[in-house]
């Protein structure tokens, strides 16, 4: 990416911060607390995804048989499907069946998938009236706008602002103010236009192969009166909506809602098979409803592929076929809740798994945009309902990206610098925070020498202008004695003979070359609890290649990190990471880059050094050798942690020695790793970490002790706040007795 | 345990905010005549010895539907635990009347009041592939697009629950 495109982009995303950040992050938020709340009350929410994952594992596995089914069902029913291979062929379809019914107006209920295939505009082509029921949705085409949420498409509308719109278009006779007002216009309006409509169109979120029945999951009542008012109903759906049963829709009856808006169940969960049996409404106003017309009435299926087959046949994008369009990823999602879907989105679809659709239905260039957004923090992957690993998918389409792309231009002055196994073409910025482990070793070798070129005016103005790296932000300062140089020539305090156990400290590269004083904190800390401490010689998870998309790098990394550290887990010594992003990557992406058993013998025999702290004073070891905190503590625990479910070890520990914690509860800081260093997103980050300053400057936590267990968020608080934060280890550190809080 | 069943199915439905009248066939009639705001619109109930009031259109046009107030109709069943209640789409007519009116008035009987979704499910796999057309229906029709929660979006602004107890 050039300095100009980057440029380009850091302006659009100030654009919409300013003009839809604060709508989106309100109504976002409150979807997603809601959410926590209402998992929160389902005992059998984990019960429930196995269930809802392995119903779509089994759907996709199975399509083309179900297919046939749910044709075959349909028509029985006296409905007709047709098989779309693309949009043109499913518009082509769609407009037929409206001009056979010689229909002037079209009444439509929210779908994604007809947003996909652009129905509405092959229809007004033919000159049709079409019109969207779903208020968010009308709102968006009464202002001639994209959905930018795929369950709340206006989210980022505020109040005034559909009252202005609707002033402008409408002129209506007394002024719509309250949202009660705004409301009962719309129902009012469009009630006209549902009375005078030929055909409804719906989409489906369902369908199901035995009975061949659609599900439409809504709260307004606008699909019901859609489909009930007219004589010809079409629904469009993506073959990926069709399930074995209708037993099957039980799970994601239970999962879509709560996984959505946070509400327990939508108001409306309709399961029809139709042609539907209901009167029609669609004749004589004055004429009562007759029994009869339920007979007259016509249906069509319209499935879609439109690249879903080929998502199929696709290892890494399959996954997203099981997506059932909650938008949980999305609304978990920090970045996403300050910028919204009109960055976060291709050419239809928003959020954390438009990636996948995107590619799937319209191409990697739809997908290339803000493929870049996602920083991997993983707060979206415990949200999903069917379980996707989201950022893995956005992970293999950063790296098909950077195969496809062309930006080169660097590459000569860069080989030499950071030379890695991938391709050439690959941005200069994702090349240098992708090999950070190359530029740590080579600035700690030159430290103090590199340091103060890194903070010199000239350099760090070539820095930003060729690789993106903000000058606003302070560069990492590297030191001249690594964490394992200072091991080595210190050698462990308790002897492998006198010690209750032996550990592998995982020397990873920020802490080795960087905070070094981290990770003698964590010898100190490991020690004090009478554990034998070894580190090793082992390299770079991988973490920083795969976050750029560099996915044979990670891959060669993470063969190298297993052969360093088999041996020494096959002694049955346990390994102990300090970064909870190199934690994650043993326990959670190693999966994917590791044959299976060295994949779970590393996961089963690796821990967070904090959870392994926890486990000590469990089996015993006294907690009196381990500083006591001396002031209340405000935490932040790494989001990769949280995912992992591992931050409670922390504020147990600390509660345990007696301490007042008070954790935050903000999904992200903002930083997330090199994000918040590329001058295209200095601004986003900041607004994201606004949210944890928030928390973190309130009166409760004025005056705290700042800890955060990750790198990068320690790097962001120290940004946003006037403290610097610490990491738990080094809180407790024994040989800090004596010191003070800072 | 049917006492059980109910008191689940009261509690969900406050939490939807529905008001709940538990009563016996006999007493039906009155119930709805009380909770009935005109005009009003309905199906016939298909309980023994239960009957609209007098007041209520059960032939209504689409005009009539679309002005009236109060919809009644029986529902086929009911989900206690999430307070749902299972709306036929059937040529009588019960979608369009539950839908249009601001007010939808639902009767159920006791019996057919079934613990949780599991057992719904099961349920609407039968009726389903035997060709039915099912709306769960839980609390009023609502929308936050506007910038705010507001009820009553296309659908009814408030549900009444009517359950029979004797049968
Ligand atoms: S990927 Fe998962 S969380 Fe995101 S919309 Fe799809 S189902 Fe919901």
């Amino acid at each position: 990416m050039s300095s100009d495109s980057r440029e380009a982009k850091a302006t659009r995303i100030r654009h919409l911060l300013r003009t839809e950040g604060d709508a989106v992050e309100r109504n976002t938020r409150t979807f997603n607390r809601g959410r926590y709340d209402a998992v929160a009350e389902l005992e059998a929410y984990e019960e429930y995804r196995n269930r809802a994952r392995e119903i779509k594992e089994r759907a996709i596995e199975n399509l083309p048989e179900l297919i046939d089914e749910v044709a075959a069902a349909v028509e029985e029913n006296g409905g007709t499907v047709y098989l779309a291979d693309d949009a043109a062929d499913a518009n082509r379809y769609v407009r037929e069946v409206v001009a056979d019914a010689d229909a002037e107006t079209v009444v439509k209920s929210k779908s994604m998938t007809t947003e996909e295939l652009e129905v509405n505009d092959a229809l007004e082509a033919d000159g049709i009236d079409v019109w969207e029921t779903d208020l968010g949705e009308f709102v968006l085409q009464v202002a001639d706008e994209t959905p930018s949420h795929i369950v709340a498409p206006a989210i980022h509308k505020s109040r005034e602002g559909i009252a202005e719109l609707f002033r402008e278009r409408f002129d209506p006779d007394e002024r719509l103010e309250t949202a009660e007002d705004l409301t009962m216009f719309a129902r009012g309006f469009l009630g006209e236009r549902i009375r005078e409509a030929d055909v409804g169109v719906t989409g489906a979120n369902f369908v199901t192969a035995d009975s061949g029945s659609i599900a439409l999951v809504t709260s307004e009542g606008n699909a019901r009166k859609t489909v009930t008012a007219t004589d010809t109903q079409i629904a469009v759906a993506g073959v990926e909506k069709i399930v074995p049963t209708v037993e099957d829709l039980h799970p994601f009856v239970e999962l879509i809602g709560k996984s959505g808006t946070g509400q327990d169940v939508t108001a409306y969960v309709s399961l029809l098979t139709p042609p539907v049996d209901a009167p029609s409404l669609d004749r004589d106003p004055v004429a009562p409803l007759s029994s009869e017309s339920a007979d007259e009435r016509d249906f069509h299926l319209v499935l879609v592929d439109n690249g879903r087959t080929a998502m199929r046949e696709d290892d890494q994008l399959r996954e997203t076929l099981y997506c059932i369009r909650c938008s949980a990823c999305a609304n978990s999602c920090a970045n996403f809740q300050s910028v919204g879907g009109h960055a976060f989105g291709g050419e239809t679809y928003s959020g954390g798994i438009a990636t996948g659709w995107e590619t799937g239905v319209h191409g990697y260039d739809s997908a290339a945009e803000f493929n870049d957004l996602c920083t991997g923090c993983t707060r979206c992957v415990n949200a999903c309902p069917v379980k996707i690993d989201i950022p893995w998918i956005n992970n293999v389409v950063r790296d098909r990206l950077n195969r496809g792309g062309d930006d080169g231009r660097f590459e000569f002055v860069y080989d030499e610098l950071v030379p890695d196994e991938e391709p050439g073409g690959i941005d200069l910025q994702k090349r240098l925070f992708g090999n950070y482990e190359t530029l740590a070793k080579l600035g700690s070798a030159t430290a103090p020498v590199s340091n103060w070129v890194g903070e010199l005016g000239p350099v760090r103005a070539l820095l930003e202008r060729a690789a993106g790296v903000d000058e606003r932000r302070s560069l990492p300062e590297f030191h001249r004695e690594t964490l394992r140089d200072w091991f080595s020539a210190r050698g462990p305090s308790v002897s492998r003979a006198d010690a209750d156990r032996e550990v592998v400290l995982y020397p990873d590269a920020y802490t080795n070359y960087v905070d070094v004083d981290r990770g003698k904190a964590a010898v100190r800390v490991l020690e004090a609890l009478n554990v034998h401490v070894r580190i090793p010689a082992v390299g770079e998870s991988g973490r920083a290649p795969l976050s750029q998309g560099m996915i044979d790098t990670a891959d060669e990394r993470a063969s190298r990190v297993y052969a360093a550290l088999a041996e020494h887990v096959d002694a049955g010594r346990d390994v102990v990471v300090i970064e909870p992003s190199d934690l994650a990557m043993f326990q959670r992406e190693y999966e994917k880059l590791l044959p299976e058993r060295s994949f779970e013998r590393l996961r089963d025999g690796s821990y967070e050094i904090l959870e392994y702290v926890y486990g000590c004073l469990e089996n015993g070891a006294d907690p009196s050798a381990l500083r006591r905190p001396e002031r209340p503590v405000a935490y932040h625990a790494h989001c990769q942690q949280r995912t992992l479910g591992l931050e409670r070890y922390t504020t147990t520990v600390f509660r345990e020695l007696g301490a007042d914690v008070l954790e935050s509860d903000v999904e992200c800081c903002g930083m997330a790793g090199s994000f918040g260093y590329k001058t295209q997103y200095y601004d986003l980050s900041m607004d994201v970490g606004d949210r944890l300053r928030e928390q973190f400057t309130s009166p409760a936590a004025r005056d705290r002790l700042v800890v955060a267990s990750g790198t990068s968020c320690e790097e962001q608080l120290g940004a946003l706040l006037e403290r610097d934060a610490a990491h738990p280890v080094e809180v407790l550190d024994p040989a800090r007795r004596n010191r003070t809080d800072r | 345990m049917e006492s059980d069943v109910l008191g689940t199915f009261e509690s969900a439905l406050q939490r939807v905010d529905v008001r709940l009248e538990r009563t016996t066939a006999a007493n039906v009639r009155g119930i709805l005549a009380e909770v009935l705001e005109p005009p009003a619109v309905g199906v016939p109930l298909p309980f023994d010895g239960v009957s609209l009031p007098e007041a209520v259109e059960t032939e209504p046009t689409p005009d009539e539907l679309e002005a009236a107030t109060t919809g009644i109709t029986a529902v086929e069943f009911a989900v206690a635990d999430y307070g749902s209640v299972a709306i036929r789409s059937s040529p009588t007519g019960e979608e369009p009347v539950s839908v249009y009116a601001d007010v939808h008035a639902a009767v159920v009987a006791a019996s057919d009041v079934l613990p949780d979704m599991e057992a719904a499910f099961e349920r609407l796999g039968t009726d389903a592939r035997g060709g039915a057309d099912t709306v769960l229906a839980t609390g009023p029709s609502a929308t936050a697009d506007m910038g705010a929660l507001v009820t009553g979006a296309h659908g009814p602004k408030a549900v009444h629950a009517v359950v029979i107890e004797d049968r």
